[in-house]
């Protein structure tokens, strides 16, 4: 078997990608000695590689836009190769935050309100003007972020409006459009779903309690910055709430093999959607890998099974 | 039920490593090594340059016909021949030594190192330019001195400012140890401090009696008229002075040196040895072999030509594709232009958009200890081709535009939250 991992790319999490690429490749070689893994970045020269000498299966751990919106899994569906993960489709619905949340709720999973607006609609109707409008709907605090992109890139917390200038600024810095979502206190926990031969299965929850109060880039990358708890420190009945809310997302977005639901449980033990990963990090600090060593599976085993799902498909 | 932090050491660590984090800056920069992007962000050497087939039978000769010597350890204060050799550079700027003054390092940013482990308790004092190299921050930062930026002119540091400066920290119960100062077209402000200039500043270290650490990467890299005259030229006591073969030769060979006068020389000797115990046998005979075999001054010549040429390029479309309001400093030599932005931006801000139009640079920011430089930028003309720099000023020029109608749009360029972490490219990154 020859399988390829995609890494790399020209996006923001690129440093990300070629980290959690490089570790799942040596997982898998460890668990299948026998296979040939390759590692390869997306650029101008793959659909050449690709052409020379085509893998039985392609592994895409792309992170932020291309990899995850969808684009580099529609060429690799045009070229017929088994890859791991959700389709195209799938993908471009998981990909936009905005999009996501509104198909979730629609589903019956509770998400925090928000609103998406692009760049232009702040410059058309003047600012402080929709900043006002997004005051009274949506209150303080809230989270800015990106609609679309990972790895906490663009976020800020806002907790007064004197702040909200600044927070747009920087999350346009990664994107067209934004997303205000109003914030909750409460636990944030990140759930993996893993498919099997009986069908879709929750992995523990992650619970994830960063030492500066925000899970932000340097909080999810410097090992030592946030504390893990694995499963969650949840009651039975609400971890196995979040379990079903991730089920949920990753059945309703019609993702296919993995995924990781990030949610946040509020002070009632209800889970909210917050966003859905695709490609999900699989650093050392990442959190499905913790999740999976929590339920006692090595992770070069499971994404080996995963391989061998993806070529069984075709 | 206690979690993980997924790093069992976390309680061990020195207080000094704290600003060790993940960094977003950092990641951006992943991006820019990617050929699509036009990297005006590192500092890379275009080795290319040099006459690589040569260097590769030097180097095979020197394994073949002295493996013996070169593959072994060799002194602490680094290759006699050597060093004999750097006298002769170090002509150039006007310096005259004795072979026993010299220290051979690995590269200048260890002679750094051990000049700063010599002389610096936690929380001394020392004055640096702003902006001021990213390197020495990191290594002044890493002994825990108290960092003081000098405020610099279009000659570079300005000596009044110094002499405050000095006497700012001595009313305030601190202990001032050393004025670090790049005077040949400086890293990363382009500037170069003109002979007067220099007279003064190291009459301030005299008067002061504060040792004057002088680094002189591009002392050599001048595109008008002979090499700078350096500040060690006419002072062996107060001043100490870190050359390099990085820029004149090949960064990665990593050999480079400190002049100093000879009661800290054996001190920084006897710091080596506990360091490395002694720079790399190989790298320094490959650069011994090189000054008496080959045409290091006309390869130097070939070096200034190549980059003389990348620096008009850039000064020449930053002039035509720049929005109103920025401006930048015109270096008469050496790797980088200082650009200040228009009024209200903020370049650390505007890094992921910059990334994502595929240009880089590096943040003003990485270049102060205390959150100054947000409205600046360095550019590094030194790597990319000359139509490849158009490009990238022309891909961020359109950024420019684009961060200035979002800042017009909110009130502000500033972002909420700053990034953490190291703001400059890793050192093999362009």
């Amino acid at each position: 078997m020859q399988v390829m991992v995609l890494a790399g790319g020209l996006s923001a999490e690129r440093d990300v990608s070629l980290r959690s690429g490089r570790r799942v490749a040596e997982a898998v070689r460890a668990a299948r000695p026998d296979w040939e893994v390759h590692e390869r970045d997306v650029d101008a020269g793959l659909l050449a590689a690709l052409a020379d000498n085509s893998p039985d299966c392609v592994v895409p751990l792309l992170h932020g836009a291309a990899g995850e919106d969808g684009a580099v899994r529609d060429v690799l569906e045009c070229l017929d190769l088994p890859y791991v993960g959700s389709r195209p489709n799938a993908c471009r619905l998981s990909f936009d935050k905005a999009v996501a949340k509104t198909l979730v709720r629609r589903a019956g999973v509770a998400t925090p309100e928000w609103v998406a607006l692009p760049h232009a609609t702040f410059r058309e109707l003047g600012a402080p003007a929709v900043m006002a409008a997004l005051e009274r709907g949506l209150g303080f605090p809230l989270v800015v972020k990106p609609t679309r992109g990972g790895s906490a890139l663009g976020v800020s917390v806002v907790q007064a409006p004197q702040e909200l200038p600044a927070a747009m600024v920087g999350a346009f810095a990664y994107g067209d459009v934004a997303l205000l979502e109003r914030f909750l206190d409460g636990t944030e926990v990140a759930v993996g779903v893993i498919e099997t031969a009986d069908g879709a299965v929750a992995l523990p929850a992650v619970e994830i309690v960063p030492d500066g109060g925000l899970y932000d880039y340097s909080a999810r990358y410097t090992a030592g910055t946030t504390q893990f708890y694995v499963p969650a420190r949840l009651d039975d009945t609400v971890a196995e709430a979040a379990a079903a809310a991730a089920l949920s997302v990753h059945r309703t977005l019609g993702l296919r093999d993995w995924s990781r639901s990030d949610l946040i449980i509020d002070a009632d033990g209800k889970a909210l959607f917050l966003e859905v990963n695709v490609a999900p990090g699989m650093t050392e600090t990442s959190l499905v890998p913790q999740a999976l060593a929590a339920a006692g599976i090595d992770m070069g085993a499971q994404m080996a099974t995963l391989v061998d799902r993806a070529t069984a498909r075709v | 039920m206690s979690g993980s932090r997924l790093d069992p050491w976390v309680d061990s660590y020195a207080q000094r490593a704290r600003g060790m984090t993940a960094s977003e800056i950092r990641a951006l920069f992943s991006v820019a090594s990617r050929p699509e992007v036009v990297s005006l962000a590192g500092g890379m050497p275009y080795v290319q340059a040099l006459p690589l087939e040569e260097l590769a039978e030097t180097a095979a000769r020197l394994v073949r016909e002295r493996g013996a010597q070169v593959l072994q350890y060799g002194s602490g204060q680094g290759d006699v021949t050597l060093r004999g050799q750097i006298l002769d550079v170090m002509s150039d700027v006007g310096i005259s030594a004795h072979p026993d003054d010299i220290v051979v390092t690995t590269g200048s940013q260890m002679a750094l190192d051990l000049v700063t482990r010599v002389f610096c308790d936690p929380g001394d004092v020392v004055f640096v330019e702003a902006p001021s190299y990213v390197g020495a921050l990191g290594v002044f930062r890493a002994y825990e001195c108290a960092i003081v930026h000098v405020p610099m002119d279009d000659e570079g540091l300005v000596p009044d400012a110094l002499s405050e400066a000095i006497a700012r920290a001595r009313a305030a119960g601190e202990k001032p140890k050393m004025i670090y100062t790049i005077p040949s077209f400086h890293n990363p402000a382009g500037v170069t401090q003109g002979p007067a200039r220099r007279a003064r500043v190291l009459e301030v270290a005299k008067r002061e009696n504060i040792l004057l650490l002088e680094d002189d990467p591009y002392g050599l890299l001048g595109f008008d008229g002979a090499p700078p005259r350096a500040i060690r030229a006419d002072d062996d006591q107060q001043v100490i002075y870190l050359g390099s073969f990085s820029k004149t030769i090949a960064s990665g060979l990593r050999v480079g040196w400190a002049v100093a006068p000879h009661g800290v020389r054996e001190k920084l000797v006897l710091a080596a040895e506990s360091a490395v115990l002694c720079p790399s046998n190989y790298a320094q005979l490959t650069v011994s072999e090189y000054l008496a075999t080959q045409p290091w001054r006309e390869q130097v010549k070939v070096f200034r030509e190549v980059y003389r040429e990348r620096r008009d390029a850039l000064l020449d479309s930053l002039e035509q594709l720049m929005p109103e309001g920025t401006t930048w400093t015109k270096p008469a030599g050496g790797f980088y232009s200082w650009v200040t932005l228009p009024e209200g931006l903020d370049s650390k801000a505007m890094l992921p958009r910059a990334i994502a139009a595929l240009v880089a640079y590096v943040p003003g920011t990485g270049f102060y200890v205390d959150g100054q430089g947000r409205e600046s930028l360095r550019l590094s003309y030194c790597y990319p081709e000359p139509e490849r720099i158009r490009e990238g000023v022309r891909r961020l020029a359109g950024v420019i535009e684009g961060e200035l109608e979002i800042a017009a749009t909110f009130g502000t360029g500033r972002v909420l939250r700053d990034a953490e972490g190291p703001e400059s490219p890793a050192p093999n990154l362009l």
